[in-house]
């Protein structure tokens, strides 16, 4: 079985107050450094059969229509090589 | 013969008990809906109530979006069909694009529950005829992801065209709910479509309607008073 992941991020002029909060948390717990932090989705999708063309072009559409908004997220689509190569 | 106006129940929805009295207080008939059944049952007019349908699962709204029950809806909204939506109900109107722009989470990050002062920006559309435009109004507040987003073109087109429904009226201090509670884009806390039959907003005006409860306004009642008007001409 193959495996196609899906991260969903906010579009960038999209205001993040979790990830603000994430970032604000960091230096009472001693991470410096850190400048911005923006939260997202990954969803991680077990594929039966080929991880074909037409296949990617159906996860796609799943993608845009259902697993993300797309008025006010952007999403990329790729395949777990690492997954793929172990089965 | 009244009004017959459907009240959507899905999964999580919270506030479905509360909008049918309150179509009842207004004098028409409620009608329960269910998200499984496609068949309105002869229903003029339909209500998505409030509340936390598929837990918000994905992002409030999203499943509900894709229950049988909303293929029916968004035809007959689409045919001209009287629809409100509230709070979680408004979050699914903008999940299907009938109304544009999203809801995110309140940019404090808290859930909020207030009186909040409201000022009507659109008197004409078919659930606020019964409001004066720039009448002020008090209805209770309460969500999380509350904050009203759109890009720029849209929120300009919004502006445009009327469709601003209502604002957060911020012209009074927090203490008597005036502000803008989230972040939400503009103070918009409600928007129309283009032909006025589609209405959402997040406040709750099903929870205003009894002199008995909560503040004891009725501000919220006209909202199901206008609705009977245009569907019976009372």
């Amino acid at each position: 079985m193959a495996r196609v992941v899906v991260d969903v991020m906010l579009k960038p002029e999209i205001l993040d107050p979790q990830g603000q909060a994430v970032q604000r948390a960091l230096p009472r717990l001693g991470f410096e450094g850190i400048a911005d932090v923006r939260q997202g989705k990954r969803f991680e999708l077990e594929v039966e059969g080929p991880v074909d063309e037409a296949a990617l072009a159906r996860i796609h559409e799943m993608a845009g229509t259902f697993l993300a908004n797309t008025v006010i997220e952007d999403f990329t689509v790729r395949v777990d090589e690492a997954v793929r190569a172990e089965s | 013969m009244t009004a017959r106006v459907g009240v959507v129940t899905f999964p999580g929805t919270l506030d479905d008990r509360d909008t049918q009295r309150a179509v009842r207080a207004a004098g028409a008939e409620a009608v329960p809906l269910w998200h499984r059944d496609k068949d309105l049952h002869q229903v003029d007019a339909v209500v998505l109530p409030g509340g936390f349908s598929y837990g918000d699962y994905l992002r409030a709204g999203a499943i509900s979006r894709f229950s049988p029950v909303m293929e029916t809806v968004l035809e007959q909204a689409r045919a001209g069909m009287p629809v409100l939506g509230i709070c979680n109900g408004f979050q699914v109107l903008t999940e299907t694009h009938l109304l544009p722009g999203a809801m995110l989470r309140n940019n404090h990050l808290h859930f909020l529950c207030r009186d909040q002062k409201l000022r009507v920006e659109n008197a004409a559309t078919a659930w606020t005829a019964d409001y004066a435009p720039g009448q002020e109004i008090s209805i209770p507040l309460k969500n999380i992801d509350g904050r009203y987003v759109a890009d720029e073109r849209t929120l300009d087109m919004l502006e445009a065209e009327g469709r601003v429904a209502f604002r957060y009226a911020t012209a009074g201090p927090a203490a008597d709910g005036y502000g803008n509670p989230n972040g939400s884009l503009r103070d918009i806390a409600g928007i129309t479509n283009e032909a006025g039959n589609v209405v959402g907003l997040m406040p709750h005006p099903e929870h205003a309607v009894e002199p008995l409860i909560g503040t004891g306004r009725t501000d919220g009642l006209g909202f199901f008073t206008s609705i009977l008007k245009k569907l019976v001409g009372a």
